[in-house]
């Protein structure tokens, strides 16, 4: 015999203010959870949509990020050249060997970051089809001018179309702003790589990025450049080169996320255990009958684990309201990767507010059992004597 | 006290509900105390540097290098007592990326001059001084590894090569002083300069007669290098230091907003034990009240048992967390050198406990102090 | 001059729009000395004017004074050190503090004074001889039969030396020799301690104890 679940919910609502108050204690946890999670999240979506399955990044062999890289123009002509590399509607390769710096620039609001400083071909819109200029207009080749990724847009200095950004001792135009479907790129500066390249360091690319004419030839593309003798050079697809940079700030802040919320939630099962102990114990003589009346102890037993899962969705529930409005908040960070700051958006994903969900149920859970086989094991007398 | 009898025989009436309340207060003080310290030790990080040296780095980047040449030219600058010079190597040991520690090439004659917190016994920094591979090694990586005085071990470097390794030869170990780290590895700059045609300094230090002239000293030579190829950006080492912490983003407004959380969340099941436990006393704050309890020390019994709960709890989260991260020295792998559990925070989690307490308890006690005695009365009776 | 003058004495209850009175316009004297028996049945308002001597309920009209102390005109704040000086409140089921012992359930009254701890204990000690349980002085009251729970709750009633003992069904719960013994130790209160009582019940052998007895009925108060 099952008791019904209304039974419950009714016990739940005669004692509002302790039920709320366990609810809104694991709603808490839930939100620090989901909020810390999202931003890790976040964080990785940003990196990892950087690049392209379809693309190659080419980097010095043993580089695992583009600053630390150089090729020189012969590498990156070897390389655009190869017959595996797309070919545009003109009959230019879809390739960008591309020039990687950082540069200092004032932020808006205190202090300064190091900005990404990225020196392209013309070409690279084509190859990376995800950015776009949304405002303003692509650079002229030829000309000291830049277009700035719209999340830096607004924070640092001289960022509107028309303005100017000094660096390299050069004063460069902003000709435009452009996005990349939140991706790290807009929190880069892009200006032509003939431009680039004397202002900073002399003629040394960081980095090729192609297309490729057929992304299931990777392998072969990688072991063709690899075991190239006039080459040492490392190919990565462009999405696992940019994937592998955010795998230590997010296992950080995913570390974080549970060293936190598996602490809190020890004091929120607890407040949940005190919380049900009371409902045991308010409701002795209620239990008595129901066992006097046949109801097996097993069924006692799990109404009130039910009862501590309710209280648990509620908090859960709460928690999921509270995480929800932090979605696409901006913040930034620096990628420890390219010491360089990116900025990205909290990201609550519909997966995220689930497993807070089960977080809260499982501290219900936890929070509900001893007491409810306290209830179970009840001594029918005993409990029916109780006034 | 003569009522503490009176509350100690309510704190141990329901033993289970007061033992799971502290704890979860203990709980939350724990990792109080854990987030709080990440602050501390950040904050400190900046502190390090002192105001009466001075960092001169590439205008572009710190990752950018310097010339050699500016060696001489800064070194006979007015108000400059001493310059040295380091460079970032990026050392990884056994080839993992996350056997990865502090280790610069420096110029080992002038260093010492220019940085005295380097605490090492004569012999070996003599030792270190003369042999062209040895290092220079902080007590906490020595550790670390469980390294010996003499042992040789190899290095690649994750700027120059992720493939060659490096053998250096271990000949000194410091001893930081306060604040200053102890994981780090120094070796000769002129072993890294043999190495690889890439190195040149990263940075120098300039070590200054009068903190007073800094400004004008770093406009001096930042003007002076302005239309050269190689920009140069000069400022005290604390502002280079607080550049570097930055980069850890903004982590203290994270801290101060997850701590408000666990603070709301504990202060809930707090203040719910409490409420639960003055419900089932009712009648005998009515009775207490026949006897001629006052309102106002009823209503300071109800906090004082509050405060007693979340006190017990914070003092076993806060001293817990305090000897947990001693005993295992705890430094968030090599992310938070120096990291310590600072006796103001223990104190400020002292605090926040005792806030806990009085906040816990204030629904409770108002209700006990302002109960109805005679209509409670009626009812129970 | 009366220890305990009541006049003009009123209780009523606002519900709503309605106006139920407990009593109206009640008068009342008792002597320093007086065991006074007060009767009448459930509901006649005997417990409510008990309270409102005690200054645990207030009235709609009226003046209560003690001693010359005018009880309806004090501040709550007031009124509970007064209570602890000037009353011994002893209820039907005895409302002893169950994670006390016996010893100290008593001394709880004298937790408000300025006795040192040694004068606490000799007071306590004669409260719990004058009540026949010295023996009983570490027991909890779960160990107490129901008449020696009451006896400690005498003995708590009396133990500052209040001017008046206000008792209310005090052998509403007990068997009937327990009764017994507990009616014979109030009177002996009254007779050997010289303790003015004023006893509220509807049980006939205990009012037969008193002095003098009055009735309460339909907000009546008759000799």
């Amino acid at each position: 015999m099952k008791i019904p679940l209304i039974y419950n919910i009714r016990s739940v609502r005669r004692r509002p203010v302790s039920t709320l108050a366990t609810a809104l204690g694991m709603g808490l946890v839930v939100l620090v959870f989901i909020a810390m999670m999202a931003l890790s999240r976040g964080f990785r979506a940003a990196i990892v949509e950087t690049g392209s399955r379809e693309n190659v990044l080419v980097v010095r062999s043993g580089a695992d990020n583009e600053l630390m890289s150089g090729l020189s123009r012969s590498t990156a002509q070897t390389i655009i050249s190869m017959p595996f590399v797309a070919k545009g509607p003109e009959g230019r390769p879809l390739a960008s060997p591309e020039i990687y710096v950082l540069v200092s620039l004032e932020r808006l609001a205190e202090g300064d970051a190091l900005v990404v400083a990225r020196g392209v071909s013309p070409q690279a819109f084509e190859v990376r089809k995800d950015v776009k200029v949304i405002a303003g207009r692509m650079f002229n080749p030829g000309a000291p001018e830049i277009l700035v990724g719209k999340s830096i847009v607004g924070r640092f200095a001289g960022t509107e179309i028309g303005e100017t950004i000094n660096f390299a001792s050069r004063d460069w135009t902003v000709v435009g702003h452009f996005a990349a479907e939140g991706s790290a790129f807009e929190s880069e500066i892009w200006g032509e790589n003939e431009q680039f390249m004397p202002a900073f360091r002399g003629e040394v690319f960081q980095s090729v990025t192609f297309r490729m004419y057929d992304p299931a030839d990777f392998e072969s593309i990688k072991q063709t450049l690899e075991s190239d003798p006039r080459l040492t050079v490392s190919a990565q697809r462009e999405y696992n080169f940019y994937a592998n940079q955010s795998v230590l700030l997010t296992q950080v802040l995913s570390f974080a996320a549970i060293f936190i919320a598996g602490i809190m939630a020890i004091g929120a099962v607890f407040g949940a255990v005190n919380t049900m102990y009371a409902a045991v114990s308010a409701r002795a003589p209620e239990i008595a009958v129901l066992l006097t009346l046949g109801f097996r102890p097993l069924s006692v037993l799990s109404s009130f684990l039910m009862e501590a899962l309710v209280i648990a969705l509620i908090g859960g529930m709460l928690g999921c309201l509270f995480a929800l409005p932090l979605n696409g908040i901006m913040t930034s960070t620096t990628n420890w990767a390219s010491m360089s700051e990116v900025a990205f958006a909290f990201r609550v994903t519909p997966d995220l507010l689930l497993r807070g969900v089960i977080f809260a149920l499982a501290m219900g859970l936890i929070g509900g059992f001893l007491p409810a086989r306290r209830a179970a094991r009840q001594p029918i007398v005993q409990a029916a004597r109780r006034p | 006290m003569k009522y503490g009898h009176l509350i100690w025989v309510n704190l141990t009436r329901n033993k289970r509900r007061t033992i799971l309340t502290a704890l979860s207060v203990a709980a939350a003080l724990f990792l109080f105390v854990a987030l709080r310290s990440v602050n501390t030790t950040l904050n400190d990080a900046r502190e390090v540097g002192s105001e009466s040296r001075m960092v001169t780095r590439n205008a572009i980047s710190i990752v950018f290098q310097l010339p050699e040449a500016y060696y001489g030219w800064l070194s006979s600058l007015p108000g400059v007592r001493r310059v040295t010079w380091g460079n970032w190597f990026h050392g990884i040991y056994r080839g993992n990326p996350r056997d990865f520690f502090a280790s610069f090439g420096v110029d080992v004659d002038s260093y010492f001059e220019v940085y005295p917190e380097l605490v090492v016994p004569e012999d070996q920094k003599q030792a270190f001084m003369r042999e062209r591979t040895a290092a220079m090694v902080g007590t906490g990586l020595m550790e670390r590894y469980g390294w010996r005085l003499g042992q040789t071990i190899n290095l690649t470097s994750m700027i120059y090569s992720p493939v060659t390794e490096w053998p250096f030869t271990i000949r000194a170990v410091y001893t930081p002083l306060p604040g200053w780290t102890d994981e780090a590895f120094y070796f000769h700059y002129d072993y890294l300069s043999e190495m690889t045609e890439w190195a040149q300094p990263g940075w120098y230090v300039l070590q200054l007669d009068d903190s007073s002239h800094a400004a004008t000293v770093a406009a001096t030579i930042d003007e002076h290098y302005k239309n050269s190829r190689f920009a140069t950006r000069t400022e005290t080492e604390r502002a280079f230091q607080t550049g570097m912490v930055s980069m850890y983003g903004n982590v203290g407004f994270l801290m101060n907003a997850v701590g408000l959380a666990v603070f709301f969340a504990i202060l809930l099941v707090a203040a719910n034990t409490m409420m639960m436990a003055a419900r089932e006393r009712t009648s005998e704050v009515a009775v207490l009240k026949t006897l001629g309890f006052s309102d106002r020390l009823l209503f300071g019994l109800v906090i004082a048992e509050a405060a007693a709960i979340t006190l017990a709890g914070g003092l076993l989260g806060v001293f817990g967390a305090k000897l947990l991260f001693e005993g295992t020295g705890f430094q968030g792998a090599g992310f938070l050198p120096g990291f310590a559990v600072k006796m103001s925070t223990a104190g400020l989690g002292m605090l926040i406990a005792l806030l806990l307490g009085l906040f816990s308890g204030l629904v409770p006690a108002w209700q006990a102090a302002r109960l109805p005695v005679a209509h409670t009365l009626r009812r129970v009776v | 001059m009366a220890l305990l003058e009541i006049r003009d004495l009123s209780k009523v209850y606002q519900r709503d729009a309605q106006r139920i009175p407990v009593f109206e316009g009640i008068n009342l004297n008792i002597v320093a000395g007086e065991f006074l028996v007060l009767m009448g049945p459930s509901g006649s308002g005997k417990t409510t004017l008990l309270n409102l001597v005690a200054g645990l309920d207030e009235p709609t009209t009226g003046t209560i004074r003690v001693s010359g102390a005018e009880v309806t005109a004090m501040s709550r704040r007031d009124l509970a050190a007064w209570r602890s000086h000037h009353v011994g409140f002893i209820f039907q089921l005895y409302n002893l503090l169950p994670v006390l012992t016996a010893y100290q359930n008593i001394e709880l009254p004298l937790l408000l004074t300025h006795l040192s701890k040694q004068d606490r204990r000799e007071h306590v000690m004669t409260a719990l001889e004058v009540v026949g349980l010295s023996d009983r002085a570490d027991h909890y009251p779960r160990q107490l039969s129901g008449g020696q729970e009451q006896r400690v709750a005498i003995a708590r009633a009396i133990v500052s030396d209040p001017t008046l003992i206000l008792a209310d069904e005090p052998t509403g719960d007990l068997d009937a020799q327990s009764a017994q013994d507990v009616l014979t130790l109030m009177q002996r209160l009254n007779d050997e301690y010289n303790k003015t009582i004023l006893l509220v019940t509807h049980d006939q052998r205990a009012a037969d104890r008193g002095h003098a007895i009055m009735h309460l009925d339909k907000g009546v108060l008759t000799g």
